[in-house]
Protein backbone atom coordinates (compact mmCIF):
# COMPACT_ATOMS: atom_id res chain seq x y z
CA UNK A 1 0.00 0.00 0.00
CA UNK A 2 1.07 3.40 -1.37
CA UNK A 3 4.81 2.10 -1.46
CA UNK A 4 7.40 4.46 -1.16
CA UNK A 5 4.64 7.71 -1.25
CA UNK A 6 6.29 11.05 -1.33
CA UNK A 7 4.79 13.88 0.47
CA UNK A 8 5.60 18.17 0.57
CA UNK A 9 5.19 17.70 3.80
CA UNK A 10 5.67 14.85 6.29
CA UNK A 11 4.06 15.41 10.27
CA UNK A 12 4.72 12.73 12.85
CA UNK A 13 2.16 12.62 15.18
CA UNK A 14 -2.00 13.75 15.19
CA UNK A 15 -2.53 15.73 18.09
CA UNK A 16 -3.37 19.14 17.99
CA UNK A 17 -0.17 20.28 16.56
CA UNK A 18 -0.18 18.36 14.25
CA UNK A 19 -3.54 18.84 13.07
CA UNK A 20 -3.39 22.74 12.71
CA UNK A 21 -0.18 22.49 10.87
CA UNK A 22 -1.75 19.74 8.52
CA UNK A 23 -4.64 22.16 8.04
CA UNK A 24 -2.35 25.21 7.07
CA UNK A 25 -0.32 23.21 4.82
CA UNK A 26 -3.08 21.31 3.57
CA UNK A 27 -5.07 24.44 2.78
CA UNK A 28 -2.46 26.24 0.85
CA UNK A 29 -1.94 23.36 -1.37
CA UNK A 30 1.07 21.16 -0.01
CA UNK A 31 0.74 17.45 -0.28
CA UNK A 32 0.72 16.61 3.20
CA UNK A 33 0.05 13.33 4.98
CA UNK A 34 -0.10 13.40 9.17
CA UNK A 35 1.52 9.90 11.17
CA UNK A 36 -0.29 8.43 13.92
CA UNK A 37 0.61 5.73 15.80
CA UNK A 38 -2.23 5.54 17.77
CA UNK A 39 -5.79 4.21 16.25
CA UNK A 40 -7.36 7.92 17.57
CA UNK A 41 -6.21 11.44 17.60
CA UNK A 42 -5.53 14.09 20.04
CA UNK A 43 -2.15 13.02 21.66
CA UNK A 44 -1.92 14.83 24.46
CA UNK A 45 -4.98 16.03 24.49
CA UNK A 46 -7.00 13.10 23.58
CA UNK A 47 -10.11 11.02 24.77
CA UNK A 48 -11.33 7.33 25.19
CA UNK A 49 -14.06 5.21 25.89
CA UNK A 50 -14.64 2.91 28.74
CA UNK A 51 -17.47 1.10 28.65
CA UNK A 52 -19.37 3.65 26.57
CA UNK A 53 -18.29 6.56 28.61
CA UNK A 54 -16.13 9.21 27.44
CA UNK A 55 -12.82 10.83 29.12
CA UNK A 56 -10.85 13.85 27.91
CA UNK A 57 -7.26 13.25 28.77
CA UNK A 58 -5.50 15.36 30.54
CA UNK A 59 -6.19 19.02 30.35
CA UNK A 60 -9.54 19.91 31.47
CA UNK A 61 -10.40 22.77 30.09
CA UNK A 62 -9.63 25.32 27.01
CA UNK A 63 -7.72 28.65 28.25
CA UNK A 64 -7.38 31.74 26.65
CA UNK A 65 -11.39 32.00 25.99
CA UNK A 66 -12.60 35.59 25.63
CA UNK A 67 -16.36 36.58 24.36
CA UNK A 68 -16.38 36.41 21.24
CA UNK A 69 -15.69 40.38 19.75
CA UNK A 70 -12.17 40.22 21.43
CA UNK A 71 -10.15 40.46 18.70
CA UNK A 72 -6.07 40.20 19.09
CA UNK A 73 -5.97 37.37 21.53
CA UNK A 74 -4.62 33.89 20.82
CA UNK A 75 -7.90 31.96 20.27
CA UNK A 76 -8.97 34.42 17.53
CA UNK A 77 -6.01 33.96 15.65
CA UNK A 78 -6.09 30.27 15.99
CA UNK A 79 -9.74 30.54 14.62
CA UNK A 80 -8.65 32.51 11.55
CA UNK A 81 -5.49 30.52 10.53
CA UNK A 82 -7.63 28.05 10.50
CA UNK A 83 -10.60 29.26 9.21
CA UNK A 84 -12.79 27.88 11.94
CA UNK A 85 -15.95 29.77 12.69
CA UNK A 86 -16.10 30.89 16.70
CA UNK A 87 -19.12 28.77 17.07
CA UNK A 88 -18.07 25.15 15.54
CA UNK A 89 -16.00 24.77 19.01
CA UNK A 90 -19.04 25.85 20.82
CA UNK A 91 -17.31 26.69 23.99
CA UNK A 92 -18.73 27.67 27.13
CA UNK A 93 -17.22 29.97 29.67
CA UNK A 94 -16.22 28.73 33.35
CA UNK A 95 -18.22 29.63 36.34
CA UNK A 96 -15.62 30.26 38.48
CA UNK A 97 -12.04 28.59 40.03
CA UNK A 98 -9.85 29.54 42.80
CA UNK A 99 -6.65 28.36 44.19
CA UNK A 100 -6.61 27.33 47.87
CA UNK A 101 -3.65 27.48 50.03
CA UNK A 102 -3.01 26.53 53.85
CA UNK A 103 -4.38 22.77 55.43
CA UNK A 104 -7.73 23.27 54.81
CA UNK A 105 -7.58 26.03 52.08
CA UNK A 106 -7.60 29.06 54.69
CA UNK A 107 -6.18 31.55 51.65
CA UNK A 108 -8.33 31.51 48.64
CA UNK A 109 -7.99 33.53 45.49
CA UNK A 110 -10.79 33.19 43.37
CA UNK A 111 -10.80 33.96 39.72
CA UNK A 112 -13.25 33.65 36.71
CA UNK A 113 -13.11 34.67 32.85
CA UNK A 114 -13.58 38.34 34.29
CA UNK A 115 -10.29 39.70 35.68
CA UNK A 116 -11.79 42.07 38.10
CA UNK A 117 -12.71 38.78 40.52
CA UNK A 118 -9.17 38.10 41.12
CA UNK A 119 -8.06 41.54 41.18
CA UNK A 120 -10.67 42.50 44.09
CA UNK A 121 -9.59 39.14 46.07
CA UNK A 122 -5.63 39.87 46.01
CA UNK A 123 -7.25 43.24 47.15
CA UNK A 124 -8.91 41.70 50.04
CA UNK A 125 -6.14 39.00 51.16
CA UNK A 126 -3.17 41.14 50.31
CA UNK A 127 -3.86 45.14 50.57
CA UNK A 128 -0.31 45.59 50.44
CA UNK A 129 0.44 43.89 47.17
CA UNK A 130 -2.95 45.52 45.15
CA UNK A 131 -0.53 48.32 43.42
CA UNK A 132 1.73 45.56 42.59
CA UNK A 133 -0.19 43.10 41.50
CA UNK A 134 -2.27 46.08 39.14
CA UNK A 135 0.85 46.87 37.80
CA UNK A 136 2.29 43.18 37.11
CA UNK A 137 -1.16 42.70 35.22
CA UNK A 138 -0.43 46.01 33.07
CA UNK A 139 3.11 44.21 32.36
CA UNK A 140 1.38 40.95 31.11
CA UNK A 141 -0.95 42.77 28.65
CA UNK A 142 1.62 44.81 27.14
CA UNK A 143 3.84 41.99 26.56
CA UNK A 144 3.80 40.78 23.05
CA UNK A 145 1.80 37.37 22.50
CA UNK A 146 4.71 35.39 21.81
CA UNK A 147 8.61 35.91 23.37
CA UNK A 148 11.73 34.94 22.31
CA UNK A 149 13.64 32.01 24.05
CA UNK A 150 13.64 33.31 27.68
CA UNK A 151 15.10 31.16 30.25
CA UNK A 152 14.95 34.22 32.61
CA UNK A 153 12.92 33.16 36.02
CA UNK A 154 9.32 33.80 36.79
CA UNK A 155 10.03 34.41 40.12
CA UNK A 156 12.61 36.96 39.57
CA UNK A 157 9.83 38.85 37.19
CA UNK A 158 7.28 38.44 39.65
CA UNK A 159 9.53 39.97 42.66
CA UNK A 160 10.05 43.05 40.75
CA UNK A 161 5.85 43.38 41.23
CA UNK A 162 4.77 41.93 44.12
CA UNK A 163 6.97 41.09 47.80
CA UNK A 164 4.70 38.43 49.57
CA UNK A 165 5.98 35.15 49.07
CA UNK A 166 2.71 33.59 50.07
CA UNK A 167 0.88 35.55 46.90
CA UNK A 168 4.13 34.66 44.91
CA UNK A 169 2.98 31.28 45.49
CA UNK A 170 -0.77 31.16 44.94
CA UNK A 171 -0.15 32.64 41.59
CA UNK A 172 2.17 30.32 40.14
CA UNK A 173 0.52 27.55 41.27
CA UNK A 174 -2.03 27.46 38.90
CA UNK A 175 0.06 28.75 35.93
CA UNK A 176 2.68 25.91 37.09
CA UNK A 177 0.10 23.02 36.83
CA UNK A 178 -1.40 24.72 33.51
CA UNK A 179 1.68 24.47 31.90
CA UNK A 180 5.32 24.47 32.96
CA UNK A 181 7.82 21.74 32.58
CA UNK A 182 10.43 23.40 34.73
CA UNK A 183 10.68 22.22 38.18
CA UNK A 184 9.65 25.29 40.70
CA UNK A 185 10.12 28.16 38.77
CA UNK A 186 9.03 28.84 35.00
CA UNK A 187 10.23 30.55 32.00
CA UNK A 188 9.26 34.62 32.90
CA UNK A 189 8.06 34.62 28.90
CA UNK A 190 5.92 30.97 29.68
CA UNK A 191 4.35 32.88 33.00
CA UNK A 192 3.08 35.84 31.07
CA UNK A 193 1.78 33.51 28.31
CA UNK A 194 -0.15 31.73 30.90
CA UNK A 195 -1.01 34.79 32.91
CA UNK A 196 -2.84 35.88 30.21
CA UNK A 197 -4.73 32.58 28.97
CA UNK A 198 -5.52 31.48 33.06
CA UNK A 199 -5.99 34.84 34.01
CA UNK A 200 -6.89 37.81 31.76
CA UNK A 201 -8.74 35.78 29.70
CA UNK A 202 -9.98 32.22 30.80
CA UNK A 203 -11.45 29.11 31.08
CA UNK A 204 -13.91 27.32 28.69
CA UNK A 205 -15.13 23.74 27.28
CA UNK A 206 -16.93 22.36 24.66
CA UNK A 207 -20.29 20.46 26.20
CA UNK A 208 -18.81 17.48 24.94
CA UNK A 209 -15.71 18.01 25.51
CA UNK A 210 -12.12 17.88 23.76
CA UNK A 211 -13.66 15.82 21.19
CA UNK A 212 -15.30 18.27 19.62
CA UNK A 213 -12.27 20.44 19.10
CA UNK A 214 -10.72 17.48 17.59
CA UNK A 215 -13.77 16.47 15.24
CA UNK A 216 -13.40 19.85 13.97
CA UNK A 217 -9.72 19.63 13.28
CA UNK A 218 -9.99 16.38 11.48
CA UNK A 219 -13.06 17.38 9.69
CA UNK A 220 -11.15 20.83 8.37
CA UNK A 221 -7.96 18.66 7.40
CA UNK A 222 -9.57 16.37 5.09
CA UNK A 223 -11.90 19.23 3.33
CA UNK A 224 -8.15 21.14 2.72
CA UNK A 225 -7.02 17.15 1.13
CA UNK A 226 -4.48 16.33 3.78
CA UNK A 227 -3.59 12.48 4.16
CA UNK A 228 -4.09 10.95 7.62
CA UNK A 229 -2.70 7.29 8.35
CA UNK A 230 -3.25 6.09 11.42
CA UNK A 231 -1.76 3.31 13.47
CA UNK A 232 1.18 3.72 11.60
CA UNK A 233 4.13 5.30 13.48
CA UNK A 234 7.48 6.05 12.07
CA UNK A 235 10.05 4.13 13.67
CA UNK A 236 12.80 6.24 12.06
CA UNK A 237 14.15 9.31 10.31
CA UNK A 238 17.01 8.34 7.98
CA UNK A 239 19.51 11.21 7.93
CA UNK A 240 21.66 12.14 4.97
CA UNK A 241 23.82 15.43 4.16
CA UNK A 242 21.91 17.09 6.79
CA UNK A 243 18.43 16.61 5.87
CA UNK A 244 15.52 13.73 6.89
CA UNK A 245 15.69 11.67 3.88
CA UNK A 246 13.05 9.29 4.68
CA UNK A 247 10.82 7.97 7.13
CA UNK A 248 10.76 4.70 8.26
CA UNK A 249 6.90 3.71 9.08
CA UNK A 250 6.55 0.82 11.72
CA UNK A 251 5.56 -1.29 9.08
CA UNK A 252 8.92 -0.92 7.38
CA UNK A 253 7.44 0.89 4.68
CA UNK A 254 10.04 3.96 3.23
CA UNK A 255 8.78 7.37 2.79
CA UNK A 256 9.87 10.82 1.47
CA UNK A 257 8.97 14.25 2.16
CA UNK A 258 10.81 17.62 1.84
CA UNK A 259 9.77 18.54 5.13
CA UNK A 260 9.29 16.62 7.75
CA UNK A 261 6.87 18.27 10.94
CA UNK A 262 7.34 16.52 14.62
CA UNK A 263 5.10 16.71 17.26
CA UNK A 264 6.14 13.84 19.24
CA UNK A 265 9.03 15.64 21.52
CA UNK A 266 12.47 16.67 21.14
CA UNK A 267 14.33 13.98 22.98
CA UNK A 268 11.66 11.09 21.30
CA UNK A 269 12.70 13.09 17.83
CA UNK A 270 16.04 12.99 18.49
CA UNK A 271 15.40 8.82 19.15
CA UNK A 272 13.89 8.64 16.04
CA UNK A 273 17.17 9.41 14.86
CA UNK A 274 19.05 7.07 16.63
CA UNK A 275 20.28 9.60 19.43
CA UNK A 276 20.00 8.57 23.17
CA UNK A 277 19.75 11.90 25.04
CA UNK A 278 20.93 11.11 29.19
CA UNK A 279 17.21 10.66 31.32
CA UNK A 280 16.34 14.68 31.67
CA UNK A 281 13.75 15.34 34.46
CA UNK A 282 10.76 15.52 33.50
CA UNK A 283 7.11 15.90 35.33
CA UNK A 284 3.98 13.26 35.90
CA UNK A 285 0.55 13.32 37.18
CA UNK A 286 -1.58 11.03 38.13
CA UNK A 287 -5.26 11.44 37.99
CA UNK A 288 -8.35 10.06 39.39
CA UNK A 289 -11.91 10.56 37.95
CA UNK A 290 -15.19 9.60 39.66
CA UNK A 291 -17.87 9.71 36.93
CA UNK A 292 -21.29 10.39 39.86
CA UNK A 293 -24.80 9.92 39.82
CA UNK A 294 -25.38 13.63 40.20
CA UNK A 295 -24.01 17.00 39.51
CA UNK A 296 -21.13 17.68 42.03
CA UNK A 297 -23.24 20.71 43.12
CA UNK A 298 -26.26 18.60 44.21
CA UNK A 299 -23.93 16.67 46.52
CA UNK A 300 -22.85 20.09 48.30
CA UNK A 301 -19.44 20.93 46.68
CA UNK A 302 -20.82 24.19 44.78
CA UNK A 303 -19.88 25.85 41.60
CA UNK A 304 -16.21 25.52 41.33
CA UNK A 305 -14.65 25.10 38.35
CA UNK A 306 -11.14 24.20 38.71
CA UNK A 307 -9.98 24.44 42.55
CA UNK A 308 -5.88 24.12 42.49
CA UNK A 309 -4.98 23.50 46.04
CA UNK A 310 -1.79 23.18 48.49
CA UNK A 311 -1.26 22.35 51.99
CA UNK A 312 1.06 24.65 52.78
CA UNK A 313 1.93 28.42 52.41
CA UNK A 314 4.98 27.44 49.87
CA UNK A 315 4.13 25.78 46.55
CA UNK A 316 6.48 23.11 45.44
CA UNK A 317 6.31 22.12 42.08
CA UNK A 318 8.86 19.10 41.78
CA UNK A 319 9.21 15.37 40.79
CA UNK A 320 7.64 14.01 43.77
CA UNK A 321 10.33 11.32 46.39
CA UNK A 322 6.73 9.00 46.48
CA UNK A 323 4.36 7.87 44.14
CA UNK A 324 2.92 10.59 43.94
CA UNK A 325 2.77 13.85 45.96
CA UNK A 326 -0.50 14.81 48.21
CA UNK A 327 0.25 17.84 48.96
CA UNK A 328 -1.12 19.83 46.12
CA UNK A 329 -2.83 19.28 43.23
CA UNK A 330 -5.58 20.01 41.07
CA UNK A 331 -9.62 19.91 41.22
CA UNK A 332 -12.10 20.30 38.48
CA UNK A 333 -16.05 19.80 37.70
CA UNK A 334 -16.10 19.19 34.02
CA UNK A 335 -19.67 19.72 35.49
CA UNK A 336 -19.34 23.70 35.64
CA UNK A 337 -19.20 25.76 33.15
CA UNK A 338 -22.53 27.63 31.46
CA UNK A 339 -23.24 25.42 29.28
CA UNK A 340 -26.40 27.50 28.88
CA UNK A 341 -29.61 26.34 27.06
CA UNK A 342 -30.87 24.36 30.52
CA UNK A 343 -28.03 21.67 29.21
CA UNK A 344 -26.62 19.66 32.18
CA UNK A 345 -23.78 17.00 31.43
CA UNK A 346 -25.79 13.82 32.07
CA UNK A 347 -23.05 12.50 34.61
CA UNK A 348 -21.21 14.18 37.49
CA UNK A 349 -17.60 14.22 37.23
CA UNK A 350 -14.81 14.72 39.82
CA UNK A 351 -11.17 14.90 38.38
CA UNK A 352 -8.34 15.18 40.59
CA UNK A 353 -4.77 15.51 39.44
CA UNK A 354 -1.51 15.53 41.41
CA UNK A 355 2.60 15.58 40.47
CA UNK A 356 3.75 11.84 40.35
CA UNK A 357 7.47 10.75 40.09
CA UNK A 358 7.17 8.53 36.72
CA UNK A 359 10.28 6.52 37.85
CA UNK A 360 7.94 4.96 41.09
CA UNK A 361 5.60 3.98 38.74
CA UNK A 362 7.42 2.69 35.55
CA UNK A 363 8.24 -0.91 35.56
CA UNK A 364 6.22 -2.20 38.74
CA UNK A 365 4.88 -5.89 38.00
CA UNK A 366 1.43 -5.45 36.62
CA UNK A 367 -0.45 -6.56 39.62
CA UNK A 368 1.92 -4.15 42.47
CA UNK A 369 0.81 -1.24 39.65
CA UNK A 370 -2.61 -2.19 40.21
CA UNK A 371 -2.55 -2.29 44.03
CA UNK A 372 -0.71 0.65 43.90
CA UNK A 373 -3.13 2.28 42.09
CA UNK A 374 -6.24 1.28 44.05
CA UNK A 375 -4.06 2.39 47.50
CA UNK A 376 -3.40 5.89 46.22
CA UNK A 377 -7.01 6.75 44.24
CA UNK A 378 -8.67 7.25 48.24
CA UNK A 379 -5.59 9.02 49.50
CA UNK A 380 -5.80 11.81 46.54
CA UNK A 381 -9.39 11.94 46.89
CA UNK A 382 -9.20 12.52 50.64
CA UNK A 383 -6.30 15.42 49.98
CA UNK A 384 -8.23 17.20 47.66
CA UNK A 385 -11.50 16.71 49.29
CA UNK A 386 -9.76 18.85 52.57
CA UNK A 387 -10.55 22.03 49.66
CA UNK A 388 -14.29 21.00 49.59
CA UNK A 389 -16.67 21.63 51.24
CA UNK A 390 -17.33 18.60 53.51
CA UNK A 391 -20.35 16.25 52.33
CA UNK A 392 -23.39 14.86 54.54
CA UNK A 393 -23.58 11.88 54.93
CA UNK A 394 -20.22 10.71 55.53
CA UNK A 395 -20.37 7.98 52.64
CA UNK A 396 -21.94 10.45 50.56
CA UNK A 397 -19.72 10.44 47.57
CA UNK A 398 -18.99 6.31 47.31
CA UNK A 399 -22.52 6.28 47.22
CA UNK A 400 -22.58 8.57 43.89
CA UNK A 401 -19.83 7.26 42.39
CA UNK A 402 -21.07 4.72 39.31
CA UNK A 403 -17.52 4.39 38.01
CA UNK A 404 -14.18 5.55 38.48
CA UNK A 405 -10.78 5.29 36.17
CA UNK A 406 -7.21 6.62 37.06
CA UNK A 407 -4.45 7.41 35.11
CA UNK A 408 -0.37 7.40 36.12
CA UNK A 409 2.23 9.13 33.95
CA UNK A 410 3.03 4.88 32.50
CA UNK A 411 -0.78 5.38 30.98
CA UNK A 412 0.46 8.83 29.58
CA UNK A 413 3.65 7.21 28.00
CA UNK A 414 1.55 4.41 26.71
CA UNK A 415 -0.55 6.05 24.80
CA UNK A 416 1.21 9.43 24.02
CA UNK A 417 4.33 7.70 23.00
CA UNK A 418 5.93 11.04 25.43
CA UNK A 419 8.98 10.40 27.64
CA UNK A 420 8.21 9.42 30.87
CA UNK A 421 4.63 10.51 30.29
CA UNK A 422 5.19 14.28 30.81
CA UNK A 423 2.50 16.11 29.83
CA UNK A 424 4.39 19.35 29.53
CA UNK A 425 7.55 17.85 27.53
CA UNK A 426 10.82 18.51 28.30
CA UNK A 427 11.94 21.70 30.71
CA UNK A 428 13.95 23.36 27.92
CA UNK A 429 11.45 24.75 25.08
CA UNK A 430 12.64 25.45 21.34
CA UNK A 431 10.50 28.16 20.56
CA UNK A 432 12.44 28.48 16.69
CA UNK A 433 11.52 24.75 16.36
CA UNK A 434 14.76 24.03 14.72
CA UNK A 435 16.64 20.85 15.03
CA UNK A 436 19.86 19.66 13.24
CA UNK A 437 18.63 18.48 10.29
CA UNK A 438 18.04 21.48 7.92
CA UNK A 439 14.46 20.16 7.06
CA UNK A 440 13.23 18.77 10.20
CA UNK A 441 11.22 21.18 12.73
CA UNK A 442 9.26 20.66 16.32
CA UNK A 443 6.25 21.86 16.85
CA UNK A 444 3.83 20.74 19.82
CA UNK A 445 5.07 20.67 23.48
CA UNK A 446 8.75 20.85 23.01
CA UNK A 447 8.49 24.26 21.07
CA UNK A 448 6.79 25.22 23.99
CA UNK A 449 3.56 26.64 23.86
CA UNK A 450 1.17 23.86 25.69
CA UNK A 451 -2.40 23.66 26.38
CA UNK A 452 -4.97 23.29 23.85
CA UNK A 453 -5.10 26.86 21.99
CA UNK A 454 -0.79 27.13 22.55
CA UNK A 455 -0.74 23.68 20.84
CA UNK A 456 -2.78 24.87 17.89
CA UNK A 457 -0.99 27.85 17.44
CA UNK A 458 2.86 26.10 17.71
CA UNK A 459 1.88 23.78 14.84
CA UNK A 460 0.46 26.89 12.50
CA UNK A 461 3.10 28.94 13.48
CA UNK A 462 5.67 26.30 12.66
CA UNK A 463 4.29 25.61 9.43
CA UNK A 464 4.27 29.11 8.67
CA UNK A 465 7.28 29.96 9.53
CA UNK A 466 9.62 27.06 8.31
CA UNK A 467 7.43 25.52 5.74
CA UNK A 468 5.17 28.21 4.32
CA UNK A 469 6.91 31.27 4.52
CA UNK A 470 10.49 29.53 3.01
CA UNK B 1 -8.28 44.73 -14.14
CA UNK B 2 -8.94 48.33 -12.87
CA UNK B 3 -7.51 49.40 -9.81
CA UNK B 4 -10.64 49.10 -8.12
CA UNK B 5 -11.42 45.40 -8.99
CA UNK B 6 -7.80 44.65 -7.30
CA UNK B 7 -8.67 46.46 -4.34
CA UNK B 8 -11.77 44.47 -4.35
CA UNK B 9 -9.99 40.98 -4.66
CA UNK B 10 -7.81 42.10 -1.81
CA UNK B 11 -11.27 43.14 0.27
CA UNK B 12 -12.16 39.53 -0.42
CA UNK B 13 -9.32 37.84 0.83
CA UNK B 14 -9.52 39.77 4.19
CA UNK B 15 -13.10 38.94 4.30
CA UNK B 16 -12.60 35.52 4.21
CA UNK B 17 -9.45 35.22 6.42
CA UNK B 18 -10.52 37.74 9.35
CA UNK B 19 -14.16 37.02 8.81
CA UNK B 20 -14.53 38.86 12.37
CA UNK B 21 -13.64 42.02 11.01
CA UNK B 22 -15.89 44.91 9.55
CA UNK B 23 -14.81 45.99 6.04
CA UNK B 24 -17.27 47.96 5.12
CA UNK B 25 -15.32 51.61 5.92
CA UNK B 26 -12.07 50.74 4.69
CA UNK B 27 -10.22 53.78 3.65
CA UNK B 28 -8.21 52.67 0.65
CA UNK B 29 -5.57 55.02 1.53
CA UNK B 30 -5.07 54.20 5.33
CA UNK B 31 -2.82 51.17 6.19
CA UNK B 32 -4.50 48.24 6.61
CA UNK B 33 -2.97 47.31 10.39
CA UNK B 34 -4.13 50.97 11.22
CA UNK B 35 -8.33 50.87 10.76
CA UNK B 36 -8.14 46.37 10.91
CA UNK B 37 -7.10 44.06 13.47
CA UNK B 38 -4.25 42.18 11.23
CA UNK B 39 -1.03 40.95 12.27
CA UNK B 40 1.64 39.20 10.41
CA UNK B 41 0.15 35.79 10.42
CA UNK B 42 -3.18 37.78 8.67
CA UNK B 43 -0.47 39.51 6.30
CA UNK B 44 1.01 36.24 5.42
CA UNK B 45 -2.50 35.23 4.91
CA UNK B 46 -3.10 37.29 2.17
CA UNK B 47 0.13 36.47 0.28
CA UNK B 48 -0.79 33.00 0.05
CA UNK B 49 -4.32 33.29 -0.95
CA UNK B 50 -3.32 35.45 -3.33
CA UNK B 51 -1.31 32.80 -4.65
CA UNK B 52 -3.79 29.92 -4.00
CA UNK B 53 -6.22 31.84 -5.74
CA UNK B 54 -4.88 34.02 -8.34
CA UNK B 55 -1.22 32.57 -8.92
CA UNK B 56 -0.09 35.90 -7.58
CA UNK B 57 3.42 35.85 -6.22
CA UNK B 58 4.85 38.38 -3.46
CA UNK B 59 8.16 37.55 -2.57
CA UNK B 60 8.70 38.13 0.97
CA UNK B 61 10.78 41.57 0.13
CA UNK B 62 7.20 43.63 -1.23
CA UNK B 63 5.38 42.43 1.64
CA UNK B 64 5.44 46.16 2.43
CA UNK B 65 3.64 47.43 -0.65
CA UNK B 66 0.85 45.70 0.79
CA UNK B 67 -0.07 47.90 3.44
CA UNK B 68 -3.10 49.96 2.32
CA UNK B 69 -5.88 49.33 -0.09
CA UNK B 70 -4.31 51.85 -2.59
CA UNK B 71 -0.70 50.32 -2.18
CA UNK B 72 -2.26 46.83 -2.52
CA UNK B 73 -3.61 47.87 -6.14
CA UNK B 74 -0.63 49.95 -7.42
CA UNK B 75 1.36 46.59 -6.94
CA UNK B 76 -1.15 43.91 -7.68
CA UNK B 77 -2.90 45.43 -10.73
CA UNK B 78 -0.22 45.13 -12.97
CA UNK B 79 0.66 41.79 -11.98
CA UNK B 80 -2.94 40.48 -12.89
CA UNK B 81 -2.32 42.26 -15.69
CA UNK B 82 0.46 40.74 -17.18
CA UNK B 83 -0.66 37.25 -15.94
CA UNK B 84 -3.88 37.54 -18.03
CA UNK B 85 -1.93 38.98 -21.16
CA UNK B 86 -0.14 35.82 -20.89
CA UNK B 87 -3.03 33.30 -21.17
Amino acid sequence: MNPGAQYDVAIIGAGLSGLAAGIRLAHFGKKVCIFERHNAVGGLNGFYSIAGRKFDVGLHALTNYVPAGVKGTPLGKILRQLRIERDEFSLSPQKGSRVSFGPQGEASLRFSNDFAVLEADVGRLFPAQADGFARLARAVRESPLSGGDSKASARALLRGFISDPLLEDMLLCPLMFYGSARQDDMDANQFMIMFRALFLEGFARPFEGVRVIMRVLVEKYREAGGERRMKCGVRRIVAREGRAAALVLDSGEEVTASHVLSSIGSAETAALLGETSPPAPRLGYVETICVLNRPPSALGWGADTIVFFNEGDRFSYRNPEAQVDLRSGIICFPNNFEYGGGRELAEGFFRVTCLANYGAWAGLPEQRYRDDKAGWFPRIQNSARRFLPPLQPAGALEAATVATDMFTPTTVERYTGHLRGAIYGAPTKNAQGRTALTNLYLCGTDQGMLGIVGAMLSGISMANQHILKA
Amino acid sequence: MTHEECKKVVLDIIADIAPDEDLSNVKPEVRLRDQLQLDSMDFLDIVMELRKRHSIEVPEADYGRLASLDSCAEYLTPKFNALAAKS
